[in-house]
């Protein structure tokens, strides 16, 4: 149980690389966890080509979904808009190296669901966006 | 004050014998969103489904006979367990979130109009805000909450300003599930009563842990659920005054709740059936009605104190933990529950890596988030305690929260 806390993802939680806000920004979007009252937000720059040069995430939550939302906003960049919308529940759970059950696994994929929602422009953030 | 023999005890819950990684024994601190289950009430469901199984109050064959006895006889212990005065006033739900439902939607609908004024709390269980919001929504009735001090007690002057809105209802939590702190219901009940207020307690963490009497509160509605004291999930109970539950119209329509049928209308049943629609949970009330048997054998006295005596070592344990902050009152103004912090770690994460030691606690915002936001914070973690619960196991809690300071190096 305690190889979930790896040192990446400790390290990713105490020091992320990629917090903080982006205004002005083109895409911002932020959601819930309910369960756990977690809560994120990412903000994205785009150049003219529509691919993503800055990214940062806000909020607060547990490790996972911290250093989850860390090792997303590090993937997306250079990145088009249309590979972001690529990204899966199984590339998450590849950058984190660990295996989640269905509760943390909530927590894992908060940041890309937030993200996605965001990409898509859609009004409120679901689950079919990560399964 | 008679003790509890923890030893003996905990050889009658099954489910503490097990392991949670190999070595690793369970320590089960979560007991205020679910209570373990003694054998008594797992054989007791167990032997009515293979001895007597059969659908209750209509038929007149002997499983039909014994069944009806049988559930009828749960309701009978339960009634006598909280001091009702006749078993007719223990409606047999599906948990206390029910109960609360079942006033509010009728009660509540057949009573309340524009304008009236409904008094919660801030220490509330979403169980005991949402109907009311629902209801609020529907009949623009106003809102009113008894704030909760830093402390984590009620602030009963301001209560006593809120009164003088002449509200309809005051609802509250007999315990909280979070702070732990116990209410003084008696006395909020008799101001309640003062100003001519109906009075809904919530008594989903008080009945499984602590003496409850109807008659001597003087609540009008008392809500709890079967599994946090022991029973099974799926079976809770309304208590309610005579006058009012006759005087309400029934909840759900179905069959068991009528009198009589035509094709046009139909006439109420009678007290408590009026309000038991459609097939009920039988084989869990029989566990419920075991559960009782099984709270009185140890005596609810002695179950306080041992959970006094519990919360108070944890508590102060908990406090030595540099980076640990405590949420809720001191020992004395509350049951068995130790909400926490821990300083850079959230209470997912503590969770997680108690849970690596087969501790189990519960982190979140346990169904309380307006309690979560007044304090500021998203949430928490929870350690409860009930009658197996044993002093070395909050040993154990301490010593895992030690190992989560050294996973996250604070």
């Amino acid at each position: 149980m305690d190889d979930f806390y790896r040192e990446l993802i400790i390290d990713r939680y105490k020091n992320p690389q990629y917090r903080g806000e982006l205004n002005p920004n083109d895409i911002s979007f932020e959601d819930d966890n309910p369960l756990c009252g977690d809560h994120i937000r990412v903000d994205l720059r785009l150049d003219a080509d529509n691919r993503v040069t800055e990214a940062a995430f806000a909020g607060h939550g547990c490790a996972i979904s911290q250093a989850s939302a860390d090792l997303l906003m590090e993937a997306v960049i250079g990145k088009t808009l249309e590979e972001v919308k690529q990204i899966n529940r199984d590339d998450i759970l590849e950058m984190l190296g660990i295996d989640l059950g269905p509760v943390r696994l909530k927590c894992a994929l908060l940041p890309l669901k937030v993200l996605k929602a965001g990409v898509y422009g859609l009004g409120e953030a679901n689950e079919e966006l990560v399964t | 004050m008679p003790t509890l023999d923890t030893a003996k005890i905990r050889a009658d819950f099954p489910v503490l014998e097990r392991e949670i990684h190999p070595g690793v024994p369970l320590v089960y601190l979560d007991s205020t969103a679910t209570s373990q289950k003694p054998s008594v009430v797992l054989d007791s469901m167990d032997g009515f489904y293979r001895c007597c199984n059969a659908n209750i109050h209509r038929g007149v064959h002997t499983l039909a006979e014994e069944s009806t006895e049988a559930y009828e006889n749960a309701r009978r212990r339960v009634a006598e367990f909280i001091g009702s005065p006749s078993p007719r006033q223990v409606i047999f739900t599906r948990n206390t979130t029910e109960s609360i439902n079942l006033v509010a939607y009728t009660w509540g609908r057949a009573n309340l109009k524009a304008g009236d004024v409904i008094i919660l709390t801030e220490m509330e269980h979403h169980s005991n805000i949402v109907p009311w919001h629902i209801l609020a929504a529907e009949k623009n009735i106003r809102l009113e909450f008894i704030p909760v001090t830093e402390e984590g007690l009620l602030d009963l002057d301001v209560y006593q300003d809120l009164l003088q809105l002449q509200p309809k209802l005051v609802a509250f939590t007999h315990m909280s599930n979070v702070l732990g702190t116990v209410n003084p219901a008696a006395e909020i009940i008799r101001l309640a009563h003062a100003t001519g207020a109906i009075v809904l307690v919530d008594g989903a963490q008080s009945v499984p842990h602590r003496p409850v009497n109807v008659q001597n509160l003087d609540c009008d509605f008392l809500a709890f659920s079967a599994h946090k004291m022991c029973g099974p999930t799926g079976i809770g109970v309304l208590y309610g005054r005579k006058e009012l539950l006759e005087a309400m119209p029934p909840f759900l329509g179905g069959g068991d709740m009528i009198k009589r049928v035509h094709l046009r209308s139909f006439t109420p049943n009678e007290l408590p059936h009026k309000f038991e629609a459609g097939t009920p949970a039988i084989a869990e009330a029989v566990g419920l009605g075991a559960a009782v048997g099984y709270l009185n054998s140890l005596g609810m006295e002695a179950i306080a104190a041992h959970e006094q005596e519990i919360v108070a070592y944890a508590l102060e344990r908990l406090e030595e933990i540099p980076g640990v902050s405590i949420f809720g009152p001191s020992a004395k103004y509350k049951g068995g529950v130790a909400s926490f912090m821990l300083k850079e770690v959230h209470p997912h994460d503590i969770a997680q890596i108690l849970d690596g030691q087969g501790v189990a606690i519960r982190a979140g915002h346990h169904c309380a988030m307006p309690l979560h936001e007044k304090f500021g914070i998203p949430a928490t973690a929870r350690a409860s305690f009930y009658l197996y619960n044993t002093m070395e196991e909050v040993d154990k809690l301490v010593e895992g929260i030690y190992k989560v300071k050294l996973v996250f190096r604070v």
